[in-house]
């Protein structure tokens, strides 16, 4: 029987369930010590001076640093550098780990305090005296654009770049149907359950710092801090636990990656820190918040000649770790899975005095799916075509595949959908959510509420490169060690690894112990972003399960007297030739290990279609959501309960986005939303329908597993298909949703326009 | 201050300031770091415990205010031999990602199901709205919580 | 989010408790669920010298229900509220508003007399309270007194009571069966503080026409309050669309709704009419 494709129950569980599983929180080490940040409650101001002594003088204090002890005098602060599509623009707008000429944003640390016990640490925080000069602010894109307050003096602007993703011409197309339109998404950001927090540990013997609580990107985040506290990477080991929660947010490089290391290693104490979850609310990468102004060309028939436009995101304060990546698959992704001919989309970063942006499931996806669906159910309304049909005559076709996507430029970035055969998904979605039935319910006023359906596919891109690297141990009691570099975020990682790796050793799951993500588990790894890890470090186990069969036939081949290559390999990974065998504990005295890399330069291109239904109640804008269907074709399943598992929790994270998250600020740059009670997430009671179907229609060409990742396009087509139900539901009063989330006061907010317009 | 209370059935003392919340006090002093801590101002219920049978914030007990009661955790709902019916529910229907929530789902559930074994998918999304999941998107706990009845209305889920 | 450090004491009577307050000398705070008050303190919004914790003080925690009216203990819990059958029958509108309170763990701890000392806007009992003509008895170093619901909110998160005092219990009158009730509010999700609430009722005179009509607001306003503008216009009259409509307007002219991050004064304004509207249809039904 094979493991991989079965809906296998999680080992991750046993632990979890009996509140056994390991967070950084949890951990303790003798002589620990606690930290806390001082932040800035000013969005913008020039750092005069900065008065820490009372604070030095409270219990349990031991130190109190400001970017003055850690940078003295004319010293730079070390800075977070960017980690993907680093560009020479880039480069004015790093974040420094500690401020210390300026503040950029409510939340930028200002100052660290360690003392014997969090409390205390926190007291002290109390009594720090910052005096802050406060400056202009730049609370919005409106106000980053005129460049009349600058943030970063050495950049002159806050305009960092712009993106431009093209393909054919499209500043020239022209067609009978031209439709223009502004849209907004929210401010977002992950919100994991558990806050981040880090455990670092300097032993000055061995000139050793261990970090424990790491997550997502071990190694690059160990080069940074390698590069910014001086020390050699292999003297820096990155341990990762139990992760509760990633969505591209933890583990990015933020700057409490540096700072408690560097505490720990001038303590000579281990230093502790966990945010709390005003601080999680505040300072972990935001993400998400996009104006558009697009315009989509058609042919009265709605096929699409042309989609055009720029948007501008607003990217916080500085150029974090990986925030290139938001404008950037904005511009590029918008296509999703539609044939588009001719695209031009500019992209513009713009710098304001708010939380610094990074990525968060799906990003830039999220909210160019949203611009691109809005505008085709605008476009198909327009031209009184068939929301599905405008969808289906649109479509890449199988035999188009590998189909491009719009080129980006700085640097240049080529993509192509590897395969996929659209219409599986779109016509089994609609089967599901019973789109004929309920078509009937379109813009009718039922007990008081107007219906509105809508559909809309999508496409997610996972699988990045360059690498991943598995590392295979035969233990002395016949069982297999697996060390993989990809990380875990609680996306149950460890099973998905054990039962490729248990298919391609052909032994029982029990036994297989399954390592992740430390640096101490491969020579190199990459983590998991972009939904990689059953590709990447998947595919890294088949080939260390090859490299370790190979290594057992030669170890057997030496006690039965054969050469290699007669050696046969059996279940059990028994090894034997003429009649005689040898066991894996007959071996494992000699020590076999290997490690083995996978590389990979395509991504995979997993899609699907989504419907919702939903009925509104014009009087307060109340919107339910009736049902909700994913259908999302994965290449291959390797687990079919946690591929549905995947999809549901990302749906139900875009649902907050389209109707409840929004992370503000006033119009001073002041933050607003710095407890869950006011930046609100979904609960039980809120999306009780919602439903997913994997497909394995079109399994990806580029590795050898066949499958795509799987993470993250749940999320992306929920925007769009609420904002476009929600149209449809009002479209009798011609109220027409443009910005996301979709509050009931903003819903009736569009009725009242409507009716004051017609 | 001195505290002595029954911790998953067990007699503990502490010794612990008043402004120590219940949550710490179990991970930090007494070691159990089961029940979590996802906000610490009464929203998320990942340090949900049961006081006394009833299911409560943790983070919005202070330590010293649980003299003399019982306190159950995530640890005294479970078994080192096997998972328990409720635990085994959970784990079919794949209703936990990163578990970071979980053992607050599961006291909350197992207070509920004690004292509601017919609770309908209704009632059991009502009650568990007091506890935040941000990976699972509840579907699958709910219905895990359901089929979890039937220990409960068996008397085996105790 | 770690607590301030305070004092604490745990005591036995009620006496006591009054007096540890006074001696605070405004600094002590009473600690009952703590489900409003130790979310504050974690942001150290509150920074109270002492918590007086009211735990040991059982007489708080009695429900009296007769042909009076319902007399609930500062200490009864929401929990409590819902487990006794005797409210659905004799205080079918507190009933149904503390439905939306909050959630399964917060309604195990959360309390009658914190709800009312702490006055959150959108809080339903405060509402309740101030619909009902409540009373609320208070004790002090000096002695007893009674407020009246109407008079003890003063504004968001602001009474009357001083702070060396304590709510000791509120009493709700007493609740002829053929009553009219309503109760309508809209949170942002379930559990969550009312956008805006109504809470409504009105006996029907010899005539078939309302009398003696209560409507009161919470969410929509600084301070929950009854909005005698919007009784008028039910008082007298029958009870149909025309008037549950002119009752509608009225209110919403009468209201001075807040604007914040949630929602704004227009929307709020617009909403309580709304709800005004579905409260009074539920009613006359």
């Amino acid at each position: 029987m094979s493991f991989v494709g079965q809906p296998i129950e999680r080992i991750e569980d046993l632990r979890m369930l009996r509140g056994r599983g390991k967070y950084v929180d949890d951990l303790h080490r003798d002589g620990m010590l606690h930290a806390a940040i001082l932040r800035s409650t000013i969005p913008h101001g020039r750092i005069r001076a900065i008065d820490t002594a009372a604070a030095r003088a409270m219990p349990g204090v031991r130190a109190v640093f400001t970017a003055e002890d850690i940078a003295p005098g004319a010293a730079k602060v070390p800075v977070i550098p960017v980690r993907l599509m680093p560009i020479e623009q880039l480069e004015p707008f790093v974040q420094p780990v500690m401020a210390k000429n300026k503040v950029r944003y409510v939340g930028e640390p200002i100052a660290i305090i360690v003392a014997d016990t969090l409390a205390q640490a926190e007291d002290a925080l109390d009594v720090i005296e910052p005096d802050i000069e406060p400056l202009p602010p730049v609370p919005d894109r409106e106000a980053a654009q005129t460049n009349r307050s600058i943030l970063i003096e050495e950049a002159g602007t806050n305009i960092p770049i712009s993106y431009v993703a093209t393909k054919g011409d499209a500043l020239a197309a022209t067609a009978p149907y031209v439709r223009r339109e502004r849209l907004s998404t929210g401010r977002h950001s992950a919100v994991c359950l558990e806050p981040r927090g880090l455990l670092a540990s300097w032993d000055g013997a061995k000139t050793k710092l261990t970090i424990e609580g790491v997550a997502k990107v071990p190694f690059q985040s160990r080069r940074t801090i390698a590069k910014n506290m001086d020390l050699p990477e292999d003297c820096i080991e990155m341990i990762e636990y139990d992760v509760g929660g990633g969505f591209g947010v933890r583990g990015e490089f933020h700057p409490e990656d540096f700072l408690i290391p560097f505490m720990a290693r001038k303590l000579g104490r281990p230093v502790k820190w966990v945010e709390d979850r005003r601080e999680n609310l505040l300072a972990a990468n935001h993400s998400r918040q996009i104006d558009a102004e697009l315009e989509i060309v058609c042919e009265k028939s709605g096929r699409i000649v042309a989609l055009r436009g720029k948007l501008w995101v607003d990217m916080g304060a500085y150029a974090r770790a990986n925030g290139t990546m938001v404008p950037r698959n904005a511009a590029q992704m918008m296509s999703g899975p539609y044939r588009i001919p001719n695209i031009h989309i500019q992209s513009t970063m713009l710098v304001t005095n708010k939380t610094p942006v990074g990525t968060y499931r799906g990003p830039g996806r999220f909210e160019a799916d949203f611009f691109r669906e809005r505008m085709f159910d605008i476009a198909a309304r327009d031209l009184g075509v068939d929301p599905v049909e405008f969808r289906r005559m649109n479509l890449a076709t199988k035999e188009e595949m590998p189909f491009p996507l719009a080129t980006l430029n700085l640097p240049e970035k080529k993509e192509e959908l590897d395969s996929g055969i659209y219409e599986i998904a779109l016509d089994r979605c609609l089967k599901e959510f019973g789109w004929s039935e309920k078509q009937k319910l379109q813009g009718k006023l039922i007990e008081g509420r107007y219906h509105g359906i809508a559909v809309g596919c999508f496409i997610e891109g996972g699988a990045a490169g360059p690498r991943e690297s598995a590392r295979m141990v035969l233990d002395p009691d016949g069982g297999v060690s697996v060390f993989v570099g990809g990380t875990s975020v609680g996306q149950g990682l460890e099973t998905v690894m054990v039962q490729i790796a248990a298919d391609a050793l052909g032994l029982p799951m029990e036994s297989i112990r399954i390592f992740h993500g430390s640096t101490t588990c491969v020579t190199e790894g990459f983590g998991s972003y972009h939904s990689r890890s059953t590709v990447m470090s998947g595919s890294a186990v088949l080939l260390a399960a090859e490299a370790l069969k190979e290594r057992l036939r030669e170890a057997a081949a030496k006690r039965l007297g054969c050469s290699a290559k007669d050696v046969v390999i059996g279940k059990g990974l028994a090894a034997s030739y003429g009649g005689k065998s040898v066991t894996l504990k007959d071996v494992a005295a000699d020590g076999i290990s290997v490690e083995s890399t996978f590389h990979n330069h395509r991504h995979t291109y997993a899609n699907g279609t989504s419907a919702a239904h939903v009925s509104v109640d014009p009087k307060t804008g109340h919107v339910r959501l009736i049902d909700y269907v994913t259908v999302e074709d994965i290449g291959h399943i390797v687990n079919p309960l946690l591929a549905t598992g995947q999809i549901v929790g990302a749906v139900v994270q875009g649902l907050g986005g389209a109707f409840l998250e929004h992370l503000q600020y006033d119009e001073n740059g002041q933050f607003l939303t710095a407890s869950l009670a006011d930046y609100l997430l979904p609960i039980s009671t809120d999306f009780p329908s919602v439903r997913a179907f994997v497909l394995e229609d079109a399994p990806s060409p580029i590795n050898p597993l066949g499958t795509k990742g799987a993470g993250e396009g749940g999320i992306v087509s929920v925007g769009g298909v609420i904002a476009n139900a929600v149209g449809a539901a009002l479209a009798p009063l011609g109220a027409i949703p443009r910005r996301l989330p979709l509050t009931p006061p903003s819903v009736w907010q569009i009725i009242q326009d409507a009716r004051k317009a017609g | 201050m001195r505290v002595q209370f029954e911790l998953n059935g067990k007699p503990v003392e502490v010794d612990a300031l008043p402004r120590t919340h219940l949550a710490d006090c179990i991970r930090h002093q007494l070691m159990q770091t089961g029940t979590h801590v996802g906000c610490e101002h009464g929203v998320c219920g990942a340090c949900t415990v049961i006081v006394d049978g009833a299911a409560v914030r943790s983070c919005l007990i202070l330590a010293v205010q649980v003299e003399g009661s019982k306190v159950t955790t995530v640890e005294g709902l479970s078994r080192d031999d096997d998972l328990t019916p409720l635990q085994k529910a959970f784990r079919k229907h794949h209703a936990l990602q990163c578990g970071f929530c979980t053992p607050g789902m599961i006291t909350t559930a197992h207070a509920l199901l004690t004292e509601e074994p017919d609770a309908d998918r209704d009632r059991i999304r009502e009650v568990l709205s007091g506890n935040i999941c941000r990976c699972t998107g509840y579907v699958n706990i709910i219905e895990a919580v359901y089929e979890a009845r039937e220990a409960y209305r068996s008397g085996v889920g105790k | 989010m770690k607590f301030p450090a305070f004092e604490y004491a745990a005591p036995s009577t009620l006496a006591e408790a009054v007096s540890l307050l006074a001696a605070g000398r405004g600094t002590a705070k009473a600690l009952a669920g703590g489900q409003s008050l130790l979310p504050a303190m974690a942001f150290r919004l509150a920074m109270p010298s002492m918590l007086v914790d009211l735990r040991k003080l059982k007489e708080l925690q009695k429900i009296t229900v007769s042909e009076d009216g319902a007399r609930l203990g500062a200490g009864v819990r929401w929990r409590d509220i819902e487990d006794d059958a005797r409210l659905r029958t004799a205080q079918p509108l507190l009933a149904a508003a503390i439905e939306h309170v909050a959630h399964y763990q917060i309604r195990n701890r959360g309390t009658v007399g914190g709800s009312l000392a702490h006055a959150d806007p959108a809080a339903e009992m405060p509402g309740i309270a101030v619909t009902c003509d409540a009373e609320i008895r208070v004790l002090g170093p000096k002695g007893e007194r009674i407020i009246a619901a109407g008079h003890f909110f003063t504004g968001a998160l602001s009474t009357t009571l001083a702070d060396d005092e304590l709510i000791v219990e509120v009493s709700m009158p007493a609740w002829p069966a053929k009553r009219r009730w309503g109760f309508e509010e809209l949170a942002r999700r379930r559990g969550d503080f009312a956008l805006a609430g109504i809470a409504t009722f009105y006996d029907i005179d010899v005539g078939g026409c309302a009398t003696n009509t209560h409507i009161g607001v919470i969410g929509a306003c600084m301070c929950p309050h009854r909005v005698p503008q919007a009784e008028k216009a039910l008082n007298g009259r029958v009870v149909d669309e025309t008037t549950i409509q002119a009752a509608a307007r009225a209110l919403e002219e009468a209201l001075e709704p807040p604007s914040d991050l949630h929602a704004s004064a227009a929307y709020r304004r617009s909403l309580a009419g709304t709800l005004l509207e579905r409260a009074l249809q539920h009613a006359a039904k």
